[in-house]
């Protein structure tokens, strides 16, 4: 089929599997063709509710997301409205939050959640009262939106951190989750029905893997309450009650597994395809995943939201000795992956050598929302190619590859992190600290044997209660420091700036 | 107990464990949060933490951590 909107992976299932289930979770399900009339009303109201005119698409609605099935059917209603979704995490600092909806400047909010929210919202449940009530030319209305939207024209834009403060939008269109979709129906053993639990919050790449894959597979998604995560003791019976084959979740989260000896109290047979990405698995979890779940496929995943969410694979055929490092892999089919000297550009093409990872392809995000300054840094021009217009997404991650052409990761450029599957910049939470009045100088540094970020502040006296009370209202939880440490000057190194090195090594 | 208090506060510093009554129904402390703080546990009081354990109730405070310690020194 020659798609070029996401919605033809709703619209095919719900031709052939209508009474399938699509999406479910804690307390309701929704089967395909329910699904599509669902979302297809809902879009009508959103148009008509703000008044949009009819040849005005590509518009962000801000979606206030939950652990819910309300969550996914105001996505997908707001792409048949032409518009795109912007998941947003409720718990989130006010603040933050508001500094999302400055950069979007919204066509609307809709709310998924009954938390308390700092601005105004349209409710799931008045949506559908609402769409009781729809003419029945609604169809005829959205079928002309149809006609406008290619694919190029956005379907997401996800936030992550940024180093000046403020968080970057990343926007992705049709045709990357569609190159996704095919690269990973040709390139994995899924099974015939799959049922995938999603792990991942919705403002979190990842769980695009669940939703799309699933819509073209005619699979179910089975949302995982975020609580079973926390407390672990119902999470694998969780999986096992609703037959769930298919996981595709952050390395930290298949850590938990490990970390409980989950497997001690129930082994989910039906699993059959495990992936993870995010951060390095280490082997010791991966062998114990392995031992237990011994027909299940393990494929390593790589890849920043920017290329939309994976370009690079890779499957893991046997248990792994301890010391092993595990590869990223190969890249996808119809996405070049290779390495730059950081510096000149210029590409590295010898085996063992390390480069910062670039990727090329139909993956390539359309860049962050409103911020052409951070753009242009990460989505430049190939240097190799002049002679036309080509653009590469610099990653900023490095990498080598093998003897056998595997690429390996092999850590950042710059101070960006992977913490508890948080993507995190040490120059944001450095940001926020240094705006604070008592502070003199602060420097975050990730200790990766404790897996801790430490703030290392210089100010008159030792003031850690105020920097977090104050933090707290711009940073999610799991940016915030886990050890506060005062000092009367950070040391400074040879070209006068924080000596980050010497405080990484610090105890 | 101030040995507890260390180690909760060692794993999560913006967070007011003298009162807080509700760590895991209100979602203050994440899974990162519990894996440290059972490895913490297991080894300060020479305790082994079972999943059948991991449950909300023993988790929400302080003084429930404390008294699921107390009762597995028994």
């Amino acid at each position: 089929m020659n798609e070029y909107n996401v919605l033809s992976f709703l619209e095919s299932s719900a031709a052939k599997y209508p009474d399938r289930i699509a999406f479910k979770d804690k307390d309701e399900e929704i089967n395909y063709s329910d699904l599509l009339v669902r979302c297809q009303k809902i879009a009508f109201v959103v148009r008509k509710n703000v008044q949009q005119e009819p040849f005005d698409k590509n518009r962000p609605v801000a979606v206030f997301i939950d652990r819910n099935i309300k969550s996914l059917q105001l996505f997908l209603s707001v792409v048949y409205s032409g518009n795109f979704y912007v998941p947003i995490d409720p718990t989130l600092p006010a603040d933050r939050i508001q500094s999302m909806l400055d950069t979007l400047k919204p066509l609307c909010c809709l709310s998924a959640t009954t938390r308390k929210l700092p601005v105004e919202a349209d409710s799931f449940d008045s949506l559908i009262e609402q769409s009781e009530h729809v003419d029945d030319n609604y169809s005829e209305t959205l079928n002309k939106i149809r006609e406008l939207v290619i694919d190029t024209d956005p379907v997401y834009a996800i936030f992550t951190s940024g180093t000046t403060g403020v968080p970057k939008s990343v926007i992705v269109s049709h045709r990357s989750v569609i190159d996704l979709v095919h690269r990973f129906a040709e390139s994995f053993p899924f099974p015939d029905v799959p049922v995938m639990a999603n792990q991942a919050p919705f403002d979190f790449d990842v769980s695009v893997k669940d939703i799309y894959n699933s819509l073209n597979l005619g699979g179910t998604v089975v949302i995982v309450p975020k609580s079973y995560f926390v407390m672990p003791a119902a999470l694998l019976p969780y999986l096992q009650e609703n037959n769930v084959n298919v996981l595709i979740w952050a390395v930290s989260a298949l850590r938990i597994v490990q970390n409980f000896k989950l497997f001690d109290a129930c082994i989910p047979e039906s699993i059959s395809l495990v992936m993870f990405s995010g951060e390095i698995m280490p082997v010791k979890c991966l062998n114990y995943l392995m031992d237990h779940w011994k027909n299940a496929t393990f494929v390593n995943l790589y890849g920043p939201t920017e290329i939309t969410c994976n370009c690079s694979s890779y499957i893991i055929r046997e248990r792994l000795q301890d010391t092993d490092n595990i590869p990223i892999g190969k890249s996808f089919a119809n996405t070049e992956m290779f390495l730059v000297d950081p510096d000149t550009l210029k590409r590295i093409r010898t085996t063992g050598e390390k480069g910062e990872i670039c990727v090329k392809g139909s993956c390539l995000a359309l860049g962050y929302y409103r911020n052409p300054e951070q753009t242009d840094m990460a989505f430049v021009q190939d240097p190799e190619v002049t002679a036309y217009k080509d653009l590469m997404y610099r990653t900023g991650d490095l990498g080598y590859y093998d003897e056998a052409g595997n690429l390996y990761y092999a850590g950042r450029k710059d101070h960006q992190i992977k913490h508890m599957g948080h993507r995190i910049e040490m120059g944001e939470i450095e940001t926020v600290v240094n705006a604070l009045d008592e502070v003199k100088m602060a420097c975050a540094v990730y200790k990766e044997s404790k897996e801790m970020i430490y703030l290392y502040y210089s100010a008159d006296e030792a003031c850690d209660d105020i920097i977090i009370r104050q933090i707290r209202k711009l940073l999610p939880a799991y940016m915030l420091p886990n050890k506060f440490v005062y000092m009367p000057e950070l040391p400074m190194n040879a070209h006068a700036k924080i000596d980050r090195k010497k405080l990484t090594e610090l105890d | 107990m101030e040995e507890l208090m260390e180690i909760l506060k060692g794993a999560r510093p913006d967070v007011d464990f003298e009162n807080e009554e509700a760590l895991i129904d209100d979602g203050i402390l994440v899974s990162f949060d519990i894996i440290y703080i059972v490895n913490a546990i297991n080894e300060a009081f020479d305790i082994e933490v079972s999943v059948s354990q991991l449950k909300p109730e023993n988790f929400n405070s302080a003084k429930a951590i404390w008294e699921m310690i107390q009762s597995m020194q028994e």
